[in-house]
């Protein structure tokens, strides 16, 4: 079976964030995730979605499913080219926001997936991946 | 965006979420509940999720602020019917919603508001009784 390819989506709404939602979990459920790591990749990808909303002025999203050997995943990319993240400790901090948030987004996702990189620059934007793994 | 009807039965309201909620849905179920918590001076508010695949940080904020916002009315809130996937994946992100009085169902939700002694014992028998309740 070969994967399906890169898939592209707006993020520049809030319906945006529903339909990168429904992308994650097909894709999820063609990588044959469990149940539970279907809904945290998921809720993940929601959050970081409205991030790339709120913060980062809109921007996009790469969806794709890479292999490893066996395994199977699925893979997000979030894309900004929005003010970048000063302080990225701060940011990563479990309860903090700069805005009106619940500052659960960065370090809760950062824990429902297997790898989570962070690149920002300030003043030229912040791209955040994700990656979840078939067990 | 779809307005999420809100059922009056006896002195307790009922949502029952059948749709993927956008940002704008949570903010507008959160206002109208509270609006109607008011108005009808309904004393109990059972929330069922059991359709929902995923709550993230945005709706999960939205439990604790109607929960908060029955109290002021002297109304409870009850959130029921949460998926095992949703719960194990609310706590990873770090969501505690500790003030939100959860149930496995609708019945046991409905018992607990009984409990309370918030309602009257014939709540599921007043379903013609869309009068605003003495108070
Ligand atoms: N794409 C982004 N661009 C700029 N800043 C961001 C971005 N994503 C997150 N941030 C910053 O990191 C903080 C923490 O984000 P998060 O954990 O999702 O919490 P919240 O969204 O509730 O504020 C945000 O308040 C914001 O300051
Ligand atoms: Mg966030």
């Amino acid at each position: 079976m070969t994967a399906a390819a890169a898939i592209e989506l707006p993020i520049g709404a809030d319906e945006d964030i529903v339909r990168i939602r429904q992308l994650v979990r097909t894709r999820a459920q063609e990588a044959k995730l469990s149940l539970v790591d279907q809904t945290k990749v998921v809720t993940a990808a929601s959050e970081l979605a409205r991030n790339t909303l709120t913060y980062g002025g809109g921007g996009r999203v790469v969806i794709d499913m890479p292999t490893n050997g066996r395994r199977v995943g699925i893979r997000a990319r979030f894309i900004d080219e929005g003010p970048g993240i000063p302080d990225l400790d701060l940011a990563l901090t479990e309860g903090w926001t700069s805005g009106k948030g619940m500052g659960l987004g960065l370090s809760g996702s950062r824990r429902l997936v297997d790898e989570f990189t962070l690149d920002t620059e300030v003043g030229r934007g912040t791209t955040v991946t994700i990656v979840k793994w078939s067990r | 965006m779809e307005r999420i009807p809100i059922l009056k039965i006896g002195d307790v309201l009922l949502v029952s979420i059948q749709i993927d909620l956008q940002d704008r849905d949570v903010l507008a179920l959160q206002e109208d509940l509270s609006e109607q918590i008011c108005d009808t001076g309904a004393r109990g508010v059972v929330i069922d999720i059991s359709a929902v695949d995923i709550v993230d940080s945005f709706i999960g904020r939205m439990f604790a602020t109607i929960a908060s916002t029955s109290r002021l009315f002297d109304a409870t809130t009850v959130v029921v019917g949460m998926r095992p996937a949703v719960a194990i994946t609310l706590v990873e992100l770090g969501l505690t919603l500790g003030n939100v009085r959860t149930a496995l169902n609708l019945e046991k939700g409905l018992a607990i508001l009984r409990q309370i002694g918030g309602t009257r014992s014939d709540v599921l028998g007043r379903a013609d009784d869309d009068q605003p309740v003495d108070r």
